[in-house]
């Protein structure tokens, strides 16, 4: 979408500049005058919640850091002392924690956005790998995030993650040693997390630097999933038509962030992560927070340690090779009604693996139901329903999206953007209130 | 569609968050009303000053709240805050309550250690000098940190309510060693422990706690009736303080954030449908 700079330098200091270093003929083209579809939906507005998230999550973040002390005697009472002593630590520590399962909520959504609306297909295969990197960092950066208060949950939760490392043949060993720092979670892991936990914001950072690069060569996709072919007629300029469509949706993401952050400030976490860590006492069900509680599913699914552990990876690889999987032509679900299908079951299967790694997998589905029973095997258990959905999750990627593209027949396809833009009966008298709202 | 979308969102996140968190076992907790319950709940002085009293006469024999300074008991929030004294550190009662504890120091001539009368910036000194020798005045077990042991446990306060007055009588075939007691609110499994049928195990667990409270052992100065419930409650309400002392502050601070993004929404919303009105999309 990207095409000849319409920057105008006004003042003499911005015709100076701009023959020197043409930032601000940079930020115009990127933010201001950047041609985009007119028919994008909310789902679409996640992007700039997630950019706005990332700056949140590491403004916080380097205030906690100035108060938070990375040794395992003292870190569980420094965080402590954030939420009780420093001016408004209650609220830069909640937010921070809180703004990790916002940040997690918003990338599932976007992510969930380009699986329906194919935005990982030619030509945004790169960004979409840049988008999977990006959610992988966040994956790892939460993790050590989690282990820095150094609560039970903290000490244990990074024990059993570290120890995943150890299952890889040959190489586990020595680097889980180097992840500990020596024989056993203890003082060197939490300095090195901490260390790595303010190292890879910055690099999210710039790979989201050139995932907003990489987004704006081939320029934004739509929920029509056709090309747009006439910039006139199709594309608005970013701003002020998205600025305020964003940043009303911003607003909005931000009075549900609030309830957590000021009402229930500890209803995403465990309780046990406000018991100081304690190598000799086990916590009775170790779990991960909610946004990694599919993967861990997917690891205890499997009955063999390594196999496990390469399910969970494969289960993120998956991602990573999905636009050489989709057979498909047609990128937008809208005229792909099976495949349609497929994709609300398959979003249905990753809220189920969540449900199953946040129970014991030998716990009941249907309490009360015994007897459904497959050789010696439980069928009405946790287990074998995280069984099942990991083995649709591999499927919906390996199976359903290569053959789907194949064989299904897909509506048709409008020409252009405009075709059911001018359709839609709200767009009839120009200039009446659209209901971009009803639209899906 | 938004509307839609933020709903759906919220709730596959209640839908992931909850069995996560949901209380292990089946152990229903006693009922209570908190007055610091819902976005607009508040701590109930009194009960919180009583409570206070309940954790100094009784708890903090054997229960440490390293977290906790005098101080905090007179800042904003706190039981004793007044409003003349910004600075909790010149608040006359708190200097008092502080002046009744004794806490252990260094002489700064002879290097000598000495125990002398706390003052408000002190933190609470804990009963014992070492987790070794609280494990070792207790039948092995340490008795935990109650900072913020009202977030530490599912269910909080009516949890500590229900521990605090769960010690029912001991079901007749269940075996126990003297160091033991028997909690129908703690979590345990007494099977092993048990004669009778499998279907009859008593619910609950094995506390090395002694029931610490009695009718009459903690006398309010409000003149409160000072059955068990009532000092139960009261600790529970003073330790919901405790772990999260800056609640209230939160939620109003919290109100006001939300009512200004409320307004903040609507009127990006109306700036939204300007913007576009002359775009068909």
């Amino acid at each position: 979408m990207s095409g000849p700079s319409t920057y105008e330098p006004k003042s003499g200091f911005e015709k100076w500049l701009d023959v020197r270093l043409p930032i601000l003929r940079f930020a115009n083209d990127t933010m201001v005058s950047f041609p985009t579809p007119k028919n994008l939906n909310y789902w679409w507005t996640f992007g700039a919640i997630l950019a706005l998230m990332l700056g949140v999550q590491i403004v916080t973040g380097i205030v906690l850091a100035m108060h938070y002390v990375p040794n395992v005697n003292m870190a569980f009472d420094s965080v402590q002392r954030i939420k009780r002593d420093v001016n408004y630590g209650w609220l830069i520590q909640s937010l921070h924690a809180n703004g990790a399962s916002m940040f997690f909520l918003a990338v599932y959504i976007h992510m969930f956005r380009g699986l329906y609306y194919g935005s990982y297909k030619a030509p945004r295969e790169v960004l979409w790998l840049l988008g999977c990197t990006i959610y992988f960092l966040m994956v790892v950066t939460g993790f050590f995030g989690y282990v820095l208060p150094w609560g039970q949950m903290s000490f244990h939760g990074a024990v059993v993650i570290t120890n995943i490392v150890g299952a890889v043949p040959i190489i586990g060993g020595p680097i889980t040693t180097l992840l500990w720092g020596g024989f056993a979670v203890d003082n060197p892991t939490l300095s090195r997390f901490f260390s790595l936990h303010y190292l890879l914001p910055f690099i999210i950072a710039g790979v989201v630097a050139l995932h907003i690069w990489a987004l704006h060569v081939p320029g934004n996709g739509n929920p029509t999933g056709v090309e747009v072919k006439s910039k006139a007629e199709e594309t608005v300029p970013f701003h002020p038509y998205y600025t305020v469509k964003d940043g009303f949706a911003i607003s909005v993401f931000l009075l549900l962030y609030g309830v957590f952050v000021f009402f229930m400030p500890d209803a995403l976490g465990d309780a046990v992560n406000y018991v100081k860590a304690n190598p000799l006492v086990t916590p009775a069900h170790i779990v991960p927070e909610w946004y990694l509680l599919p993967f861990y599913a997917i690891l205890r699914a499997i009955p063999d340690k390594l196999m496990g552990v390469i399910a969970m990876g494969g289960a993120i690889a998956s991602l990573f090779v999905l636009p050489w999987l989709d057979t498909s032509k047609v990128r937008s679900m809208r005229y792909r009604p099976t495949m349609r299908l497929y994709f609300f079951i398959f979003v249905g299967a990753c809220i189920i693996l969540g449900f199953c790694g946040a129970h014991a997998p030998d716990d009941q589905v249907i309490p009360g139901v015994t007897g459904l029973m497959l050789g010696d095997a439980d069928i009405n258990s946790f287990v074998w329903l995280s069984r099942v959905t990991t083995a649709y999750y591999f499927a919906y990627f390996w199976l359903i999206t290569p053959i789907m593209g194949l064989t299904e027949t897909p509506l048709a396809v409008p020409d252009s953007i405009s075709t059911p833009v001018l359709s839609h009966p709200a767009a009839m008298p120009l200039g009446a209130a659209a209901s971009p709202e009803k639209r899906g | 569609m938004l509307r839609k979308g933020i709903a759906l969102a919220a709730l596959g996140l209640a839908c992931i968050a909850g069995p996560a968190f949901s209380s292990e076992g089946g152990y229903k907790l006693r009922e209570v009303h908190w007055s610091f319950e819902g976005p607009f709940g508040k701590f109930d002085t009194a009960q919180v000053q009583r409570g206070y009293k309940v954790y100094r006469e009784v708890c903090a024999s054997c229960h440490a709240m390293t977290n906790l300074h005098f101080r905090n008991l007179g800042e904003k929030g706190g039981p004793f805050y007044d409003p003349e004294f910004k600075n909790a550190n010149d608040n006359p009662y708190v200097k008092a309550l502080a002046k009744d504890i004794q806490v252990a120091d260094t002489d700064q001539e002879t290097g000598d250690p000495i125990q002398r009368p706390a003052t408000p910036a002190d933190a609470f000194p804990s009963p014992f000098p070492n987790e070794a020798a609280a494990r070792a005045s207790n039948a092995g077990a340490a008795p935990p940190d109650l900072s913020s042991m009202a977030k530490a446990r599912e269910g909080g306060p009516a949890y500590i309510y229900s521990i605090l007055t769960g010690y029912i009588a001991v079901p007749q075939g269940l075996k126990m060693t003297a160091a033991q007691n028997f909690n129908a609110y703690m979590t345990g499994d007494m099977a092993p422990y048990w004669n009778g049928s499998h279907a009859t195990v008593p619910v609950g667990g094995f506390i090395a706690m002694p029931p610490p409270l009695a009718p009459g052992k903690v006398t309010f100065d409000d003149g409160s009736p000072s059955s068990v419930e009532q000092q139960a409650k009261d600790v529970s309400a003073f330790l919901a303080w405790a772990a999260d002392p800056k609640a209230t502050e939160r939620k109003q601070f919290g109100l006001a954030a939300m009512i200004y993004l409320t307004l903040f929404s609507i009127l990006l919303w109306f700036s939204y449908k300007r913007v576009w009105r002359n775009v068909a999309h």
